[in-house]
């Protein structure tokens, strides 16, 4: 079974990669694009037994630092 | 004294770091490698030093905060042991919890590599009672992830509570209210992005690192 875990800047929190993304998208000529803000994504392969709370419990604990990240879960 | 420097793999200060020590302040120092279970005993110091512990992989600091050895450095740092991260030192604490806020990738997106001013804060810390209050410092930054962020109730808490130890006189990496370097509420945990280990004698092109291992040798000894 495969879990995918989206790992996202808190809102507030300026994110520098997100901007030079941002500026490299404009010089190639692409215009109307308002912001860009990057991310991870994590891919767990698991059996199906592994637990919802086992899931949120790795992203509090290590995969998101919930200091400046939210997390989202998002199971096939 | 007795001190210890953690080593984990991709630390590239651990050498640099336990020469200061050992030179300045004359300590038995030891390098403990990460899986160690537990440290030597009767530690007057704890040092993590800088590098690139698992290659950033995740974020700064991540993977080696949850490192074995690191419960036994939460363990003596409630204890009251002197614990001091520089650098990568640094994001390993905040990531193991030691210290509040997080280090994120430098506003201006560049690696930045030199030489910065730095006021001293708070000279009352066993790690800064070598240096005047607001004295004007000059110590070496190299980092790419040294942009201190932390909620701005954080930030009134650190500053009420005189936990800020060091502030840059100019923003180098966009760090909130450009703090270099934060104290836990004990005030036994520094981290701090500046090197204070690559300043210690005049071929380093300053001594101003070295006050910090002398005001720890004053403290401890």
């Amino acid at each position: 079974m495969k879990t995918r875990i989206f790992v996202t800047l808190k809102n507030g929190v300026l994110d520098p990669q997100g901007k030079a993304i941002h500026h490299a998208i404009e010089g190639l000529g692409f215009s109307g694009v308002h912001d860009v803000r990057a991310g991870r994504l994590i891919e767990i392969e698991h059996e199906p037994g592994v637990s919802k709370a086992d899931l949120e419990a790795m992203c509090t604990k290590l995969l998101a630092n919930m200091v400046i990240e939210n997390f989202e879960i998002e199971q096939a | 004294m007795r001190a210890a420097v953690i080593q984990f793999p991709g630390s590239n200060c651990d050498r640099d770091m336990a020469v200061a020590i050992r030179d300045i302040t004359g300590a038995e120092t030891t390098l403990v490698w990460h899986r160690a279970g537990e440290l030597p005993d009767g530690l007057d110091l704890i040092a993590i030093p800088g590098g690139f512990s698992y290659g950033d992989y995740l974020r700064s600091g991540a993977m080696a905060a949850r490192s074995p050895v690191m419960q036994a450095v939460i363990k003596a740092a409630e204890r009251g042991v002197p614990v001091l991260g520089v650098c990568n030192g640094f994001q390993i604490l905040t990531e193991a919890g030691l210290l509040p806020g997080a280090l994120m990738r430098n506003a201006g997106i560049r690696f930045v590599c030199r030489t910065v001013g730095l006021t001293v804060e708070n000279n009352r810390s066993v790690f800064t009672n070598g240096y005047l209050a607001d004295e004007l410092v000059q110590i070496p930054v190299a980092h790419h992830d040294g942009n201190y962020f932390a909620d701005s109730e954080t930030l009134d808490r650190l500053e009420g509570e005189g936990r800020v130890a060091f502030r840059y006189a100019e923003n180098v990496n966009g760090s909130a209210r450009n703090i270099a370097g934060v104290l836990n509420a004990g005030g036994n945990v520094l981290g701090m992005m500046p090197h204070p280990e690559r300043m210690t004698e005049a071929v380093h092109g300053g001594s101003d690192g070295r006050r910090l291992f002398e005001g720890l040798l004053r403290q401890i000894a």
